[in-house]
């Protein structure tokens, strides 16, 4: 079943990536290679490589920096953890077409919150997503909103497990915040931080829906991911054998990452 | 601790603050105006009446509950047999089926969605519940599996062996004494798999083509505007379509937890 559902289509994936098919012209020729090399040609698949590089590391890096300073913050907190886990939760649970409406909403260029609250402090009304400028930070600050919670309940379920007798030997050693903090709960987060990267960095190159309703790729192509990429040339043209070459170079760099976090951590010999 | 309850209300502040995209959201759904300023002058439905009343969302989110509902079933339903012969029975080749199955919940949508395109066009499943469900499952089921796998294997063996050395046969030892002790594995990945069923853009977006089969996300990436952008009836159209992940994940949040943990750290 297994096999059927779902190494099927990677099979198929990879053949059709061989072939020039435009199925509304009844095409379906092999062509080998050419797809690829069409690809490695082309200058705005070069730019959405570049773009999903810049996504997948500026929002992965803001992600575990917040996430964590959220789930130390979480630790210390001794009465309503559970409403606090509850409204963390409610970020990462929402549809992301649903995240990127809202987020739409909030970058309005005359009504969103956002300009609301510039227009306090200066006279400028930015368009947070029509300027080549400004697009991409604002589509990463919107991920970055959606998947913290993620990481800091992560992070946070790590702490719980951590014996209270570690930091009060700390505090005995008079080891002040800072030290403790970088000596010792950081080492100790070290196993779950890299899980969390790993998933992060992954759902960041997989990252679609955002960008589909923010900026469909724009302007001019500076939210172009690889996905967005890929599913253009598959479907606003039905160039489905062009465009599964770049599904499946998405695909093999997916599976590539976490295939070496395996090797790295000696996971695979838990599998 | 001095001054705790000061840091108890900062966090409490702290999450609350990030919570207002979604407040903003939702005092946008609530104001005549569709103008969130105007919240204290007062609520109004009419945002929710004119989305339930005339608009593509109330057929959509009764697709997206089929839909999700069929897919939470379907992915257990061949997920626990799966997961069972994978952690328990001598099976050729376990280890390499296990470590694609790791891998293969890395795949990307988009990545086979050309060749599940073709399929569905060559079934004549175009724009039907069923195209979606097959397709959902199909990326739900290797997630399912490895964490089910892990959940079996945590229950010593001896369980079983008991129950086997009672008389009961392998499928009533299942049925009678695994399945009960799995029951809350089972609950944490379904939840999972309903949230990612219901959550599902890329392949609903592609697979549907009217309202018959659209869901919810589908109809709201596509809410109708005619000449200018109804602000108000899209942000209670993204409450409507929010409900359900939010309910269910504020009720099974412990579930939840588990399941995420268990799909994250496996030692």
């Amino acid at each position: 079943m297994l096999a059927v559902v779902t190494v099927y289509p990677i099979v198929r994936v990879i053949a059709l990536s061989l072939e020039r098919r435009v199925p509304i012209f009844g095409i379906a020729d092999f062509v080998g290679l050419a797809n690829y090399a069409f690809l490695a040609r082309d200058g705005a698949f070069w730019g959405a490589i570049r773009v999903t590089a810049l996504f997948t590391v500026a929002s992965v890096a803001a992600e575990l920096v917040l996430g964590v300073a959220a789930a130390v913050a979480l630790r210390a907190q001794r009465r309503g953890v559970a409403i606090s886990l509850s409204l963390l939760l409610l970020p990462w649970c929402l549809p992301g077409v649903v995240t990127g409406r809202i987020f739409e909403w909030i970058y309005h260029p005359s009504a969103g919150l956002m300009n609301r609250l510039v227009a306090v402090v200066a006279s400028a009304q930015p368009n947070w997503l029509g300027d080549p400028r400004l697009a991409l930070p604002a589509v990463i600050a919107a991920d970055v909103w959606r998947t913290t919670p993620f990481i800091a309940l992560l992070v946070y379920a790590r702490l719980v497990g951590v014996p209270a007798a570690v930091y009060e030997a700390a505090a005995v050693d008079g080891a002040g915040r800072g030290a403790t903090f970088w000596r010792i709960t950081l080492p100790l987060l070290r196993p779950v931080l890299l899980v969390a990267l790993l998933f992060r960095t992954l759902d960041a190159v997989r990252a679609f829906d955002l960008m589909f309703i923010l900026t469909g790729g724009g302007p001019a192509g500076v939210t172009e991911t690889l996905t967005l990429y890929a599913y253009h040339s598959l479907f606003q043209t039905l160039q489905l054998g062009f465009g599964s070459a770049s599904a499946v170079v998405v695909g093999a760099l997916v599976v590539a990452l976490a295939w070496g976090h395996l090797a790295a951590t000696g996971e695979r010999d838990a599998v | 601790m001095r001054s705790s309850g000061l840091a108890d209300a900062l966090v409490l502040g702290g999450v609350t603050l990030y919570a207002t995209p979604v407040v903003w959201q939702l005092a946008t759904s609530l104001t005549a105006s569709g103008d969130p300023a105007d919240v204290m002058a007062g609520l109004s439905l009419a945002h929710y009446r004119a989305v339930l009343g005339a608009s593509p969302m109330p057929r959509a989110l009764a697709n997206s509950v089929g839909i999700a509902a069929a897919v939470t079933l379907l992915a257990a339903a061949l997920a626990a047999p799966a997961a069972y012969a994978l952690a328990r029975l001598p099976v050729a080749g376990r280890r390499l089926l296990l470590l694609g199955i790791v891998l293969s919940t890395a795949l990307p949508t988009v990545a086979t969605v050309a060749p599940l395109y073709l399929i569905v066009r060559a079934l004549g499943l175009r724009d039907t519940w069923l195209a979606v469900i097959l397709a959902d499952t199909s990326f739900a089921l290797p997630l399912s599996i490895w964490l089910v796998v892990g959940f079996i294997r945590e229950i010593p063996r001896e369980l079983e062996e008991a129950a086997a050395v009672d008389g009961a046969g392998r499928l009533a030892a299942l049925r009678h004494v695994l399945l009960p002790v799995l029951a809350p594995g089972l609950a944490a990945a379904s939840l999972l798999t309903f949230l990612f069923a219901w959550n599902e853009f890329l392949l609903a977006y592609t697979f549907t083509a009217t309202e018959a089969s659209r869901t919810a996300p589908v109809a709201l990436a596509l809410f109708p505007g005619v000449f200018e952008t109804p602000w108000g009836d899209i942000a209670a159209a993204s409450m409507l379509a929010s409900l359900p992940p939010i309910l269910l994940v504020l009720a099974l949040r412990r579930h939840l937890v588990r399941g995420l943990l268990a799909g994250s750290l496996k030692e």
